[in-house]
């Protein structure tokens, strides 16, 4: 079986004014959502309380926010969890408040409109905790960005390293732009997902400049962008059934993994999705742009390969 | 044509050996047990313990699965639950017959059931995370600033009675925030305190400054005597929690530092927050009373008093070596003076010892209670939860002056080292504050891992289906590396104990479908050389050269970002890391070095190989 028997080179570089107008025009309209909205943080990095409960019957949020704002607490959100069964409760920082009895006196006011309620976790999260966790996160991508681009910078040349890396930052701002739109839950699992989609669909460029490289050295007289669309054509396949693969185990964790790794799924999904675009067909333009040449590749001659021939 | 030398089938045969002997721990499942460990440090675990639990069992008549014994816990497995539960009720009330004064932890807890053979060889089932075994973690800031105001105020009340002593006179001794503030009159009795102050307090920085009339010199505490006392407090803390968490009846507690400031605890199982917040709040402080020698050693009067009346004005108590004795209501000293207390031996007897440092207020009540009471005993308590226990009560020989006091008799030097650790454990060293805590319910922890395993398989089982129908043979190969990759990575998370959670079990589902992209990129390698002409052989050992540098460019973009996330990352952050490069490695052994073997058994020795099964190449030409 085999699904892209394609036997001529398809003329990517051709329309690369198209496929970046297109990225620009997204990743425009994510930095606005950003702006705009704003990312609707979990209780990890803002700092707060969460607590999730189980009924034996479906829950009625309404009724849980009204016997809560009676007991007192009045700035809580009730939302369902995963099932109809599932409540997950929120509430945002109180000074002086003790949390191991908030959970307790919540459980208690709880129970008794309905007896059978289970406690199922409760997290607390100091503001101080919050604040780190965003800083090392901010650190974190940071550190994996000059890692890549070093990286590459010393495997290829500087312009396949700076090419993939604003090709991929545009992927994280775009998954994050998803986020804001929907005011999808932005936990640290996001943050780990967000940072391996980074990771990951650096690869992609990474298969599509070694493949440039190997060009620029087989194919003498053509010019950069028969060279590039060469590279692009013959690993195409291989890029789609990769991430078709990767989206498979995606999937699966989408579909049983539960509510606490739903948005951690998501992320993955939008990040393969856009992954496979921006490193085909931004980061390589960008390349042709910054000006790659055949004399940067080539100039050594290799002993080996004279020896070969 | 493709063949390996032997070395390399042997090392991936040692690879699946050592991969399925520490992946198979997971599959033997955990059963019920009981686990009884020492709550008191001067009580130990020994095999006189393994005995008697064996015994109390034999006597019940309960059945057990078996019994180990390791430096701190006595482990009894069981068959099923219940009878878990009828045993830890037996032998609570064998080894703890009075609930008031336990010395024991008897605390329910799992054991894998394998084999003694494999965990002989530190073959065990991967640890599970909080998220999956359902339990409390709790993020604890230890105030530091707290400890050095402790600390410098302390030190005030030492330089007053310092002054005292030297007969200098001073304006007032003050603690102004993060520094001691001396007043004079003149320049002259400063410079006599400074030389004084210098010589005693080696940690304080002294600066001199004049404010109209006052001669004022200021002391803050040197940099390196602040670290010193921050890391004693954080030290101290954790010792104090361990004491503390021992009476939850916790199986397998975690308390660790966490920064510099910071400390960890997990309990797993534990539910109830409150109380175990109770209790890792909770201070115990040490007393030093008189005893009531008289009335102790009248026998009627003591009579009355193990009833539950004794005289007025004292409580009755029993000390360690089952003396009991009367001890008076008036608190000489309390815990608060104490500065150290540490195991040493007696310079005169060699008998074990303890030797305590008392703060300057301290030594001077001690010196004048000791002058006083020649020939009186003195009582050492304990005071937890408002409950008191005599540690020990000795004869007062002559006066005690200089506020080092040595606790010493019928004591062993593992008592000794108990004893110092009881009295530096009794109190925090700083104050403790919860920054985070997380409370996961057991059934959520139980579907957590459910919803894991299933993300995992029906991961696995599509991406096999697709590379089977869609490489035939090599897709085949493909799989089987990747199930390769799957028992290394179970392997060495086993072997490594690294703390496994919902995150780290969705980072090996994420690392299936990545680790499959070196086997899609060897087998478009190999499709594509044959496309060109190339005969079989030469295009599987083309594919696999070809793919290897794209291979490891991929890999080590991926490590980067994983590496970063481990260095930066927390709590789920770091759960996912660990497992996400764990799973880059091994998935560039298996997916490149096995699925070659296998494809050199398969196809390597044919000399005359007509097509790999590898779907239609055909097309092209």
């Amino acid at each position: 079986m085999e699904f892209f028997k394609i036997r001529k080179d398809i003329p990517f570089m051709r329309h690369a004014l198209v496929f970046n107008v297109i990225s620009l025009i997204t990743f425009v309209a994510a930095v606005f959502f950003l702006a705009t909205r704003g990312l609707h943080f979990s209780v990890e990095f803002t700092g707060g309380t969460l607590i999730e409960v189980s009924y034996p019957q479906a829950a009625d949020t309404q009724k849980i926010r009204e016997s809560l704002a009676k007991a007192g607490y009045t700035d809580t959100q009730v939302a369902n969890f995963g099932s109809s069964r599932d409540v997950l409760i929120r509430m945002p920082l109180r000074p002086g408040q003790d949390s191991a009895a908030l959970g307790s006196s919540i459980m208690g006011t709880l129970q008794q409109d309905v007896a059978g309620a289970e406690l199922k976790r409760v997290e607390f999260v100091g503001p101080q905790v919050g604040r780190e966790l965003a800083e090392n996160g901010a650190i974190a991508l940071l550190l994996v960005v000059f890692g890549i681009i070093v990286y590459l910078a010393l495997r290829f040349e500087w312009r396949f390293a700076v090419s993939a890396i604003i090709a991929n930052l545009h992927d994280v701002v775009i998954i994050l732009g998803f986020f804001a739109f929907f005011q999808w839950e932005f936990s640290l699992p996001v943050l780990a997902a967000v940072l391996a989609v980074l990771g990951y669909s650096v690869n992609e460029s990474v298969v599509v400049f070694d493949r440039v490289r190997e060009n620029f050295r087989k194919m003498r007289k053509a010019s950069v962008p028969q060279v590039i669309d060469n590279a692009i054509t013959s690993t195409i396949s291989r890029t789609i059934i990769t991430h078709g693969s990767t989206q498979l185990a995606v999937l699966s964790m989408l579909i049983f993994g539960g509510e606490v790794l739903h948005y951690f799924a998501l992320a993955l999904t939008i990040g393969i999705l856009f992954g496979i675009y921006s490193s085909v067909l931004v980061a390589s333009p960008l390349v042709m742009w910054l000006g790659v040449s055949r004399e940067q590749f080539v100039k050594p001659q290799k002993p080996k390969e004279e020896a070969v021939v | 044509m493709n063949r390996y030398p032997l070395w390399k089938y042997i090392l991936i045969a040692v690879a699946l050996t050592l991969g399925l002997l520490y992946t198979l721990p997971n599959f033997y499942g955990e059963a019920p047990a009981v686990q009884v460990s020492s709550i008191k440090t001067a009580v130990k675990v020994d095999v006189k313990l393994l005995g008697r639990v064996e015994e109390t069992l034999k006597a019940a008549g309960i059945a057990h699965d078996g019994l180990f014994a390791d430096q701190n816990s006595v482990r009894v497995r069981f068959g099923d639950t219940e009878t878990q539960l009828k045993a830890r009720d037996t032998i609570e009330r064998a080894l703890n017959p009075d609930a008031e004064n336990a010395s024991y932890v008897v605390a329910l807890n799992l054991l894998t059931r394998s084999p003694a053979w494999l965990t002989s060889l530190r073959a065990l089932p991967m640890y599970l995370g909080l998220d999956l075994r359902g339990g409390v973690h709790f993020l604890l800031q230890v105030d530091m600033k707290g400890a050095l105001t402790k600390r410098l105020d302390a030190t005030a009340a030492d330089l007053r009675s310092l002054m005292r002593d030297k007969g200098v006179r001073h304006g007032g001794i003050a603690r102004e925030r993060d520094q001691i503030a001396i007043r004079f009159r003149d320049a002259e009795t400063r410079n006599k305190a400074r030389a004084v102050v210098e010589n005693a307090q080696p940690d304080l920085l002294l600066t001199e400054a004049q404010d109209g009339a006052d001669f004022r010199l200021t002391a803050v505490l040197r940099p390196e005597a602040q670290q010193r006392i921050q890391e004693f407090a954080i030290k101290q803390n954790i010792t104090t929690l361990h004491n503390r968490i021992n009476e939850l009846g916790v199986a397998e507690p975690v308390i660790q530092q966490q920064g510099a400031d910071r400390i960890v605890v997990q309990l797993p199982g534990v539910q109830d927050t409150a109380k175990a917040k109770d209790i890792l709040g909770r201070t115990a402080t040490l007393e030093v009373r008189l005893v009531d020698d008289e009335n102790s050693q009248n026998p009627v009067v003591m009579e009355e008093a193990a009833k539950g009346q004794p005289p007025v004005g004292t409580e009755y108590y029993v000390e360690r070596s089952g003396a009991p004795l009367l001890v008076r209501k008036q608190v000489v000293l309390t815990g608060d003076r104490l500065t150290d207390a540490q195991p040493g031996f007696d310079s005169q007897t060699h008998e074990p010892a303890v030797h305590l440092t008392l703060d300057s207020a301290g030594a001077r009540i001690f010196k004048d209670v000791t002058r006083d009471n020649v020939g009186k005993r003195m009582a050492i308590l304990l005071i937890e939860k408002g409950k008191g226990e005599v540690i020990t009560a000795p004869v007062i020989r002559t006066e005690i002056g200089g506020g080092r006091v040595q606790i010493s008799g019928r004591m062993s030097t593992v008592e000794a080292n108990d004893v110092a650790l009881l009295l530096r454990a009794g109190s925090l060293a700083a104050p403790m504050e919860i920054v985070e805590e997380r409370t996961i319910g057991p059934s959520l922890g139980a579907e957590n891992i459910e919803r894991g395993f299933k993300s995992t398989l029906y991961g696995f089982i599509a991406i096999a289906v697709f590379m089977v129908i869609y490489y035939l043979m090599f897709g085949l190969i493909s799989v089987v590396a990747l199930s390769t990759n799957l028992l290394l990575l179970i392997a060495l998370l086993s072997m490594l104990q690294a703390t496994l959670t919902l995150p780290g079990i969705a980072a090996i589902a994420l690392t299936l479908g990545m680790a499959i992209d070196a086997n899609v990129l060897i087998n478009e390698r190999i499709r594509e050389e044959l496309r060109n002409g190339v005969t079989p052989q030469a295009a599987i050992a083309a594919g696999y050269e070809r793919a290897f540098g794209t291979i490891l460019d991929s890999n080590v973009t991926s490590l980067i970002a994983g590496l970063a996330l481990l260095i930066f990352g927390s709590g789920p952050v770091r759960g996912f890391a660990v497992v996400h490069c764990l799973g880059i490695l091994t998935s560039m052994f298996s997916s490149v070095v096995v699925s070659r073997g296998i494809v050199n058994l398969v196809y390597g020795g044919r000399r005359k190989l007509a097509g790999l099964s590898i779907g239609n190449v055909a097309w092209k030409k």
